[in-house]
């Protein structure tokens, strides 16, 4: 990864790399010396007092400064690629063993170990940071059509068996966490991810107001819902379609912008519309949000203990795991509907014409294409899905309020999109399993505690620990865990396009 | 001298300004059906512009562009067109077009004249294969019903796509980079990615093919395959050309008709002979302004 180095670095303890790594370690003093070195504590009469903490700003610099030098040494930086890589092998690992612990049926480990097989041979296929020149980097690439073939199949399937197995091994009780804190909640992101790819990764128009989306769909369903008692599946399309309509008012403005007016334009355009949803009181309650929003139903039966509710129409004890496992599938075929729209959308000529608008516009329009056209498809399909996962979200839910579609919110799907490699479904599914799977695992990691003792808490440090993982995924994977590029289209074999030349779009 | 008796597209009195510089300054020409027809002229002569200008990228300033893609461009016809205030119609002798009304893209689309770029500009992270079959965007977009049809399956555009990638397999090989389909563009080297562009451009089954300087940076052997293709594409498709060029070898060698173009100016136009010894473009090419200078220059070009 030399290449991906500024010009001008000279290894370590060479002059040059020396004065670099001054620079870096003024720059990080800079930044953190009102964090670190300034500190506002109330004193004994309750009058604040400004203390200063000046080693620590020094520790942080000095840190800075041998974290840089270090990072000349190439074994060191593929040491530390492999310790990344390790540590998120690690935290899977350790889930899958604490799992198992849990005195698991037979096909509780079977399910456990289809998912880890399928976890880590995609992992190790792409993301694992082989250099070209590595002899396993060949076997890598081969992996990869075998990972394609074999693992996402397997891993489907054990995603379909998920929720019944965890209910089957864990009890009513005991699942819930691990089908709704985890299978649902990474699923929304997956959606939400995938959705925001068409418009991020695929056409390459940065959009830093996606969750306005979210917010339509989900004020869709539940106005829809509550003041025409419309039914989820009528409020579903009607809501992407309300989203998609959001989404071409929003291309309309910004057509001619690019890069940076473009991000902040979309930034914008986000907020506006939380703050009309705060605002607008008489239709959406303002803070307070709407609530007893209609629960999802199984087809028109409710999951309730009532006599036509699905628990009696089924005969099974009712248990509100029901409507969570129902709700599970439903945001998996959701998301699935996302993926086969994208996948068969990019051999379709609209797709191509994205990816070529996020290669070269010009170019695009001497060709004919109606750049404006495609342009407004990509926010409109992409608004649709965002529109479909908020009346998911709401339905979920049975209540929404704004405080759910703030720009944090952006921020994550984005971050999702990028960490995955732009325009990778496969990338995008685990960034956001990463991501939000990632912090929850955090919370209950035994493993930390056995290396920093037992006081340590890691619910406190996780976002700290996830910050510092995507610093060094910018660092050595800055193109996402999938760089590479897989061709719409191809004559005699399909050769993956190296990430380093495709396009990021222009915005 | 088909320029003078069937014109294919006619600009006149086209001026472009950017603030307070005139790029191109009143400039007609005429561009002949089945002509290979160059634009030449020094560094900054306003030729590019011209050509966005004809490709809709620039909207001139004044002037019109009547492109009679079928027929003969009739100045009645083109007369009424213009009072019309339409941007095309079907007239009597065939389709009419006033490029300087319409968008770019519809010019590639309906007018049907496409172009190269003076730096190339390739779709350089999709394959070779890949580019071609973007540049068949619009007729594979109708086959696939505006998506609609194609997302789930029906109607013909799988046949049609594959009739796509037929043809882009015809011209890969007619420019030998069959075995490189599945490659990046961007990996190609360079000369070959200008043929790409080149044939990229056909794709899109242009009237009129517009090629900014198309053998820069070309060798010899690279420089005289580029001209056989482009006799092939006149001749076997029947596709105009209109090229910059800045090597004089290549325009005397393949153009029918060629337009001096100094200061956005016209200086001269007329077929290879006669503009080569138009004492007025070699004294533009030297940069020699005297009378007496031109004469001398003129002695010992000619001599
Ligand atoms: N978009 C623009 N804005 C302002 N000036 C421009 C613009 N495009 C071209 N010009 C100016 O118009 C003049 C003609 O430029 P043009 O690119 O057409 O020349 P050219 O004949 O293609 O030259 P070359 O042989 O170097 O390609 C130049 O002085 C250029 O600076
Ligand atoms: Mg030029």
């Amino acid at each position: 990864m030399a290449a991906a180095k500024p010009d001008g670095v000279a290894g370590f303890l060479s002059a040059a790399s020396i004065r670099q790594s001054m620079l870096a370690a003024l720059v990080a003093a800079g930044l953190a010396f009102p964090i670190l070195a300034l500190r506002a504590e109330p004193d004994l009469d309750n009058h604040l007092v400004l203390i200063n903490r000046w080693p620590l700003l020094a520790w942080a610099a000095a840190i800075v400064f041998v974290g840089h030098q270090l990072a000349q040494i190439p074994q060191i930086g593929r040491a530390l690629k492999w310790l990344l890589f390790g540590v998120g092998v690690l935290m899977v690992g350790s889930l899958i063993v604490s799992a198992l612990r849990a005195d698991f049926p037979i096909y509780g480990r079977l399910l456990l170990a289809a998912l880890a097989l399928t976890t880590g041979g995609t992992a190790l296929a792409f993301a694992a940071p082989f250099d070209d020149a590595h002899p396993f980097a060949a076997r890598q690439r081969a992996l990869r059509a075998i990972v394609a073939k074999v693992a996402i199949p397997l891993g489907l399937l054990a995603l379909f068996a998920f929720p019944l197995v965890m209910l089957a091994a864990l009890g009513p009780a005991g699942s819930l966490k691990w089908i709704n804190n985890y299978g649902v909640q990474i699923l929304i992101y997956v959606m939400l991810g995938w959705g925001l790819n068409i418009v991020v990764g695929l056409a390459g128009l940065l959009d830093l107001g996606y969750v306005a989306f979210y917010a339509v769909g989900a004020y869709a369903y539940a106005l829809l819902s509550t003041t025409f008692g419309l039914s989820f599946w009528i409020c579903l399309p009607l809501a992407g379609v309300l989203a998609a309509f959001w989404g071409v008012i929003l291309g309309f403005p910004v057509l001619r912008l690019r890069g940076d007016y473009l991000a902040i334009v979309t930034l914008a355009f986000g907020e506006i519309i939380r703050i009309v949803l705060i605002n607008w009181t008489d239709v959406t309650n303002g803070n307070a949000g709407l609530s007893s929003i209609p629960r999802i139903t199984f087809f028109g039966a409710p999951f309730t203990a009532s006599d036509n509710g699905f628990a009696a129409m089924f005969g099974l004890e009712f248990s509100p795991i029901h409507r969570t496992i129902f709700l599970f599938y439903l945001i998996l075929c959701l998301a699935l509907l996302t993926n086969v729209v994208t996948l068969r959308l990019r051999r379709l000529p609209i797709g191509r014409a994205w990816e070529a608008l996020r290669e070269d516009e010009i170019a695009c329009r001497s060709l004919g294409i109606n750049t404006t056209n495609t342009k407004l498809t990509a926010f409109a399909l992409g608004a649709m899905f965002g529109g479909f996962a908020g009346s998911f979200f709401a339905v979920r839910q049975g209540f929404v309020n704004p405080d759910s579609f703030t720009f944090m919110e952006s921020a994550t799907i984005l971050a999702i999109v990028v960490l995955g490699g732009m325009g990778s479904q496969v990338g995008v599914a685990f960034a956001a399993a990463a991501m939000i799977g990632g912090t929850e695992i955090l919370r209950e990691l035994d493993l930390l505690k056995a290396i920093f003792g037992p006081d340590f808490d890691p619910a406190q440090y996780r976002m700290l620990i996830f910050g510092f993982a995507m610093v060094a995924m910018m660092i050595w994977k800055p193109r996402g865990l999938v760089s590479t590029r897989s061709p719409s289209i191809f004559l005699k074999e399909r050769k993956a396009v190296a990430g380093a030349l495709v396009g990021e779009g222009h915005g | 001298m088909r320029w003078r008796t069937d014109p294919l597209l006619c600009a006149e009195h086209l001026t472009m300004r950017f603030g307070g510089l005139t790029a191109v300054s009143d400039l007609s020409f005429v561009v002949g059906r089945g002509d290979i027809t160059a634009l030449i002229g020094p560094n900054g002569a306003g030729k590019t512009t011209v050509f966005n200008c004809i490709t809709g990228f620039y909207k001139p300033t004044e002037g019109r562009l009547a492109f009679a893609r079928q027929g003969i461009a009739d100045p009645d016809d083109v007369a009424t067109l213009t009072l019309s205030g339409r941007r095309s119609a079907r007239m009597r002798n065939g389709e009419l077009y006033l490029l300087e009304r319409m968008p770019d893209h519809e010019i590639a689309w309906r007018a049907r004249v496409a172009r190269t770029f003076q730096n190339i500009r390739l779709f350089s992270g999709m394959t070779v294969l890949e580019n071609l079959i973007v540049a068949q965007h619009n007729p594979l977009m109708l086959a696939s019903g505006m998506s609609l049809l194609g997302i789930i399956g029906v109607g013909p555009y799988r046949a049609r796509e594959r009739e796509a990638v037929q043809k882009a397999t015809y011209w890969l090989d007619r420019i030998g980079l069959i075995d490189r389909a599945d490659d990046p563009a961007g990996e190609l080297p360079y000369g070959a990615q200008r043929r790409l562009e080149i044939v990229r451009a056909m794709c899109t089954e242009p009237t009129l093919l517009c090629l900014d300087e198309p053998a820069a940076g070309l060798n010899p052997k690279e420089s005289s395959e580029l001209n056989a293709l482009l006799r092939m594409i006149r001749d076997e498709h029947g596709t105009s050309i209109l090229l910059i060029e800045h090597d004089m070898s290549v325009v005397m060698e393949i153009s029918d008709h060629v337009v001096v173009l100094d200061y956005g100016v016209k200086i001269s136009d007329g077929a290879p002979d006669e503009v080569r010894n138009d004492p007025k473009v070699i004294a533009a090419y030297l940069g020699v302004d005297d009378e007496a200078d031109v004469e001398s220059v003129v002695a010992e070009v000619t001599r």
